[in-house]
C-alpha cells in the first residue's frame, strides 16, 4: 500500500465514522432530512454512474427502476402484507429484471450513444402510461401506505434512522463503485466506454457486460424506490416514472464527476447546498432558481470534468489514477 | 413582505421589537402571564405552496391570501390572548415535490413553528401532514381534495373546505336540482376527466352519485395530464349527442377542452364541471364566450356576503383574481389564528384541541359555523357557480344562490 | 362509432401533426449537426410563446405576422446562446452540453415566471372560433392556417438546406464535422447559425401554437418529447423526416386516442418511439451515421 492509498483509507474511515456521528452531533432534525435527502440522491446517481459514467451509457430512463421498485415493494405490502424489510428485495429483483428487460431491448439491437438515452426516455413513458392505466398498480389514483413505524416496516420516527438507512445505502452504493474500479469488469465497461468496438475486438463481450451493468442500475434503482415509498407513504405514477428524477440522477453525477466513485455523492451535496442556501437567501419563488440554473451552469463550463476536477490536482497522463 | 427565517427561529430585530411590544402589552393587558419577556413572542406560522415549478401560479395565489389575512390579524392586534403576538409567516416552496414540502415542515419545526398551513398537491399535502404529526404540529389544510388528507386518524390536521368526496355529493345533489327545476331536460352524462387521483377519483364518486339524480353516465372519458390536444374528445362528445358535459381537469386542460369544444361547435346542453380547475374569474375575463354559461361546481366565496364583495375589490385593486385560492388561504389562516386565540397558549397540543372545537364563522363563504369532526369541517360545502355576463353568480343551492340558473344554455 | 369517426381523427391528427413537425424541425437539425440534445428547447418554445402573446397584446399584432419579427428574433437569440454560452463552455463534451441546455432551461423557465408571472396566458383572435366545415369535422380556422404555414416553413427550410451554399455547409459538417473543417468551412460558425436556425423553428412554431393553445412558464416540455419522437421516427437531421414525423405521430396520437381512451392512448407514441429505435434507429428518412 502506498502512500496515498494510506491517506486515502484514513480519509474514508473518518469519513464513515463522521457520517455515522452526524444525527448524534447534529440536533437539528432539518438538517438531517436534507442530508438524507443528499444521501438518496446519492445513491441513485451513483445508480446512474454504474451505467452512465462507467460504462458510457447514458440513461434518461433511471427513474423506470426507481419506480418499478417503489411499486413492487408497495403492492406487496398493500396487497399481501409482506413487509418492506422483504419487499425491498422484491424491489431490488424487479430493479434488475426490469434493467435486464430494457437492457436487452436496447443491447440486443445495437443502440448506443443518444439512441440509447432516447430509447430509455421511451420506456419511462410507456411505464408511467402503463401505471396509469392498470388496476393493480392503483391507476392514476396511486397506492397509499399506511403509516407504522418500526423496522420492518422501514419507516422511523426519528429522521435519523430514515438518515442511517440512506447512508447504509450510499456506502453499499460507494462499495460497488469502488469493487468495480479494482476489477476486471470495471475495466471492461471502461474499455467499453472509451471504445466499445475496440473493446469487442480485443475480447470483452459487450452485449453481457452491459447487461451487467444496467442490471446493477436497476438493483439500486429498486431499493431507492422501497426507501422513497415508506418515507413519504405515497406512491403515484407521476412520482414513480417522471423524467426529473432520471435527469436529477445524471446531474449530480456528472456535475459531481461521472466514472468516479465518489462524482455523484460531492455532485449530490454541492448541488443540494446550493439550492437550499439561494432559497434561504432568496425570497422571491423562482429567482433562487435562476441562481441555481446560473451556477450550475457555471460549475459546468469551468470544471468540465465535474466537480471531482478541484480534488485531482495532481492527474496522471494515464487512466491509472485511483481517486478513492 | 416576507420574513426571513434564521437558524434560531426568531431574527434579532424581531426578539427586540418582540420584547418592547410585550413590555407594552403587557402593561395594558388584563391577563396575567407570569412570562414578562414572551408575552408577545411572535407566532410562528409556515405557509407550504408550491411557489415554483408548473403549479406557481395557485401557489402564488395560496400564499397571497395567507399574507393578506396574516396581515389584517396583526393590524387588528394579533392574537389578543397571547398578549398581542404577531402572527410571523414562515415561507416555504414545495417545488411540487412531496419530498421536498415534508423537507420544510422539517425546517419549520426547528425554527420553532407552532401550525402550518398548505400544500394545494394532495401529494405534497399526505407527505407534509405526516412529517408534521410527528411534532403534533397543528396542521391546516387549505387546499387539498383529498379525503386521505384527513382520514388518516391524525389529530393535527384540519381541514376547512371540502374534500372531494363532499364536493361530488354537492356536485350531484346541485346539478339535480337545476335539472329539476328546468324541467329535466338534460338525460345524459359525459364525464372527462384527467388521469390522476383527483380526475379518477372524483369521477369514480360521479359515476355513482349522477344515477341518484336520475342522470345516466353516457361514458367516462380519462386524459392524460398534460394534454395537448382535445379535438377528438370533442369529437366523441359530439358523436355521443350527451345532454351535459362534466370536465374533470386541472387549469390548462380544462381551457383547451372548452375552447375546442366551442371551435368544434360542439352542442350540450351545459357544460358542468366539478372542482374545474380552470374555472374562476381570470377564465371568464380572458375568454368571455367560451366561458359564457359554463357551470361549476366548487369552492367559492359568497357574493351577496358585504365581506367576501368587500375583499374581492381589495384582491382586483392588487391587480390579482380572486380566485379560491386566496380566499380559502385566507379562511385557513384565520382558523389557526382562532385556534391561537381560544387556546391563549402555543402549545401544539392545545392549539390542537382548540382547532378542534372550532365553530369560527366562515365570514364569506356561503356556509355557515364551522364544526370539525375528525378533522374535517363538515359545515363548508361546495357551490354550483355559473359564468353569467362577464360575472361570477351562486346559482345553486337556491336558498343561496346570488342568480338563477341559465340553464339550458341558449342555443348558439 | 369509433371506426366513423377515423377520418375526422386522422384529419385532426394531420393538423396537429404539422405543429408538432415545426418544434421537431429544431431539434432534429441542431441533433444533426450538432450532435447534442438541446435540453433546453422546450423552454425555448415557451419563449417564443411569451414573445408571441406579448406582441399580440401590447402592439396587437396578430400571430401569424408576428412571424416575421418572432422568428428572426429567435435566430438571433439562439445563435448568441451558443456562439456565446453553450460552445465556448462546453469543452466539447456531449454530456456538459447537455447539463448546460438543461441549466438554461431552469434559468428561462424561472425568469419567465419572474418576469411574465406564473399565469397562464391565451389570447383571443377575431377568428379564434371560426371553423371550416368539412362535414365530419370542424376544422378549427387557427389550425388550418398553422397548417399550411407550417408547411411553407418546411419547404423554405428545405430549399434553404438543399440549395444554398450555407445549406451546403450544414450538410457537410453534419456528415463529416473533420473533412468539413478541412476544407475550409468554419464548423463553430456553423454550428452556431445551426442552432440559431433550430430555435427560428421554434420562434414559428410559438406564434402557429399560440392560437390553438395557452402558455405559462412550464408549457414548453410537453412538446419536447413529441419532439424527440418526431426527430428519431423521422431521422435525425432530416427535415422531410420531421415533417413526415410529425404527421404519423400526430394521426398516431389522435387514433390511439380513439382507440385506447386518451390516456392510454398516449403508449402509442412511446411504442412506435421503441420500435423504430429498434429496428430502424436512423428514422424513415434519415442517412447512416
Amino acid at each position: 500500500m502506498n502512500a496515498l492509498q494510506n491517506k486515502t483509507t484514513l480519509l474514508v474511515v473518518a469519513g464513515l465514522v463522521a457520517s455515522a456521528l452526524v444525527p448524534v452531533v447534529i440536533v437539528n432534525k432539518f438538517y438531517i432530512d436534507i442530508l438524507t435527502l443528499i444521501l438518496f440522491s446519492a445513491f441513485l446517481g451513483q445508480s446512474w454512474n454504474i451505467l452512465g459514467g462507467y460504462a458510457g451509457q447514458f440513461s434518461f430512463g433511471g427513474v423506470i427502476f426507481f419506480g418499478t421498485g417503489a411499486y413492487a415493494s408497495s403492492i406487496l405490502l398493500t396487497t399481501f402484507g409482506i413487509p418492506p424489510l422483504i419487499g425491498i428485495f422484491a424491489a431490488i429483483a424487479a430493479g434488475a429484471l426490469t434493467g435486464a428487460f430494457i437492457g436487452f431491448i436496447s443491447f440486443r439491437y445495437g443502440l448506443r450513444g443518444s439512441y440509447f438515452a432516447l430509447i430509455t426516455l421511451a420506456f419511462s413513458e410507456v411505464f408511467r402510461t402503463i401505471a396509469n392505466s392498470v388496476e393493480f398498480t392503483g391507476g392514476g389514483v396511486g397506492i397509499f401506505i399506511k403509516h407504522a413505524p418500526g423496522l420492518a416496516n422501514l419507516q422511523f420516527i426519528h429522521p435519523a434512522g430514515y438518515y442511517y438507512m440512506a447512508l447504509g445505502m450510499v456506502i453499499i452504493s460507494l462499495a460497488i463503485a469502488w469493487w468495480l474500479e479494482r476489477s476486471r469488469f470495471g475495466a471492461q465497461l471502461i474499455a467499453i466506454r472509451e471504445n466499445e468496438d475496440a473493446a469487442e475486438a480485443l475480447g470483452v463481450d459487450a452485449f453481457k457486460c452491459k447487461m451487467y451493468a444496467i442490471m446493477i442500475t436497476g438493483a439500486m434503482g429498486g431499493a431507492a424506490g422501497t426507501f422513497y415509498a415508506q418515507k413519504y407513504l405515497y406512491i403515484d405514477p407521476p412520482i414513480s416514472y417522471s423524467i426529473g428524477t432520471s435527469v436529477e440522477m445524471l446531474l449530480v453525477t456528472i456535475v459531481g464527476g461521472m466514472g468516479t466513485i465518489f462524482g455523484p455523492l460531492i455532485g449530490a451535496f454541492v448541488l443540494h447546498i446550493v439550492n437550499e442556501v439561494a432559497r434561504h437567501f432568496i425570497d422571491t419563488p423562482g429567482l433562487s432558481l435562476i441562481v441555481y440554473g446560473v451556477i450550475l451552469i457555471a460549475i459546468i463550463g469551468y470544471l468540465p470534468n465535474g466537480l471531482i476536477g478541484l480534488f485531482k490536482r495532481r492527474k496522471k497522463p494515464d487512466k491509472e489514477t485511483s481517486d478513492a | 413582505m416576507s420574513k426571513k427565517v434564521t437558524k434560531s427561529g426568531v431574527s434579532r430585530r424581531k426578539f427586540v421589537a418582540g420584547t418592547a411590544a410585550g413590555a407594552a402589552a403587557l402593561a395594558t393587558s388584563n391577563l396575567g402571564f407570569p412570562h414578562i419577556a414572551r408575552a408577545a413572542d411572535p407566532v410562528k406560522i409556515g405557509l407550504i405552496h408550491p411557489a415554483t415549478g408548473f403549479l406557481a401560479y395557485p401557489g402564488g395565489q395560496l400564499r397571497y391570501g395567507c399574507q393578506m389575512a396574516i396581515n389584517d390579524i396583526n393590524k387588528a392586534g394579533g392574537i389578543k390572548s397571547l398578549g398581542g403576538a404577531m402572527i410571523e409567516a414562515m415561507l416555504g416552496d414545495s417545488q411540487t415535490k412531496p419530498q421536498i414540502g415534508a423537507a420544510e415542515v422539517e425546517k419549520m419545526n426547528e425554527a420553532g413553528v407552532h401550525a402550518i398551513t398548505g400544500c394545494y398537491q394532495s401529494a405534497v399535502g399526505l407527505a407534509a401532514t405526516a412529517a408534521a404529526a410527528k411534532y403534533g404540529i397543528p396542521f391546516s389544510i387549505d387546499v387539498g381534495v383529498s379525503d386521505k388528507l384527513v382520514t388518516r386518524g391524525l389529530t393535527n390536521v384540519f381541514r376547512m373546505a371540502d374534500g372531494y368526496g363532499r364536493i361530488a355529493k354537492d356536485a350531484a345533489a346541485n346539478l339535480g336540482a337545476i335539472n329539476k327545476a328546468a324541467g329535466s331536460p338534460a338525460k345524459t352524462v359525459v364525464i372527462v376527466h384527467e388521469e390522476s387521483e383527483f380526475g379518477s377519483g372524483t369521477a369514480r364518486l360521479m359515476n355513482k352519485l349522477l344515477g341518484e339524480q336520475g342522470l345516466t353516465v353516457a361514458e367516462t372519458i380519462k386524459h392524460a395530464n398534460p394534454t395537448r390536444n382535445f379535438d377528438n374528445v370533442a369529437l366523441r362528445i359530439k358523436a355521443m349527442k350527451a345532454d351535459i358535459v362534466m370536465p374533470i381537469n386541472y387549469p390548462g386542460e380544462y381551457v383547451l377542452l372548452a375552447r375546442t369544444l366551442r371551435q368544434q361547435k360542439v352542442d350540450f346542453l351545459a357544460s358542468y364541471s366539478v372542482l374545474g380547475g380552470g374555472f374562476n374569474f381570470k377564465f371568464v375575463n380572458d375568454l368571455p364566450e367560451v366561458a359564457e354559461n359554463m357551470i361549476d361546481v366548487n369552492h367559492w366565496y359568497d357574493p351577496r356576503s358585504a365581506a367576501g364583495q368587500a375583499l374581492r375589490k381589495r384582491v382586483e385593486a392588487d391587480g390579482k383574481f380572486f380566485t379560491f385560492e386566496v380566499y380559502l388561504a385566507y379562511n385557513s389562516i384565520r382558523f389557526l389564528a382562532d385556534g391561537f386565540e381560544r387556546a391563549g397558549s402555543t402549545d401544539h397540543a392545545k392549539v390542537n384541541a382548540a382547532l378542534a372545537a372550532s365553530t369560527i364563522d366562515p365570514l364569506f363563504m356561503p356556509y355557515g359555523p364551522t364544526k370539525m369532526v375528525n378533522g374535517q369541517n363538515v359545515g363548508s360545502r361546495a357551490v354550483a357557480i355559473q359564468a353569467q355576463k362577464g360575472d361570477v353568480q351562486v346559482i345553486s343551492p337556491a336558498e343561496i344562490a346570488s342568480a338563477k340558473p341559465v340553464f339550458p344554455r341558449p342555443k348558439a | 362509432m369509433n371506426i366513423s369517426m377515423m377520418p375526422a381523427a386522422v384529419i385532426n391528427g394531420l393538423m396537429f401533426g404539422a405543429i408538432y413537425a415545426l418544434v421537431a424541425l429544431g431539434l432534429t437539425l441542431i441533433y444533426g449537426v450538432l450532435h447534442i440534445i438541446n435540453f433546453a428547447h422546450g423552454a425555448m418554445l415557451m419563449l417564443a410563446l411569451y414573445a408571441t402573446f406579448y406582441l399580440f397584446k401590447f402592439a396587437g399584432i396578430d400571430p401569424y405576422v408576428a412571424l416575421i419579427f418572432v422568428v428572426p428574433g429567435s435566430y438571433v437569440f439562439g445563435y448568441s446562446i451558443y456562439r456565446w454560452g453553450i460552445g465556448k463552455l462546453s469543452h466539447g463534451k456531449d454530456q456538459n452540453i447537455l447539463l448546460i441546455t438543461l441549466g438554461l432551461s431552469i434559468v428561462f423557465e424561472n425568469a419567465a415566471q419572474f418576469f411574465f408571472s406564473a399565469d397562464q396566458q391565451t389570447i383571443n383572435l377575431s377568428y379564434s372560433y371560426e371553423s371550416i366545415d368539412l362535414g365530419f369535422v370542424f376544422l378549427s380556422l387557427p389550425k388550418v392556417i398553422s397548417f399550411f404555414a407550417s408547411l411553407v416553413i418546411c419547404l423554405l427550410l428545405w430549399v434553404l438546406m438543399a440549395t444554398t451554399d450555407l445549406g451546403k455547409a450544414i450538410r457537410a459538417v453534419a456528415k463529416e464535422r473533420k473533412g468539413a473543417r478541412l476544407v475550409g468551412i468554419n464548423v463553430e460558425n456553423i454550428f452556431a447559425i445551426t442552432y440559431g436556425i433550430g430555435i427560428a423553428c421554434l420562434g414559428a412554431a410559438g406564434c402557429l401554437l399560440l392560437p390553438s393553445f395557452y402558455v405559462d412558464p412550464f408549457t414548453g416540455n410537453i412538446f419536447v418529447i413529441i419532439a424527440f419522437t418526431i426527430v428519431v421516427l423521422g431521422g435525425m437531421g432530416s427535415i422531410v423526416g420531421a415533417l413526415v414525423g410529425g404527421f404519423i405521430i400526430g394521426v398516431t396520437e389522435s387514433l390511439g386516442g380513439l382507440f385506447l381512451g386518451e390516456s392510454l392512448g398516449q403508449i402509442g407514441i412511446s411504442l412506435i418511439f421503441i420500435l423504430i429505435l429498434v429496428f430502424r434507429p436512423t428514422g424513415l428518412f434519415g442517412a447512416k451515421q
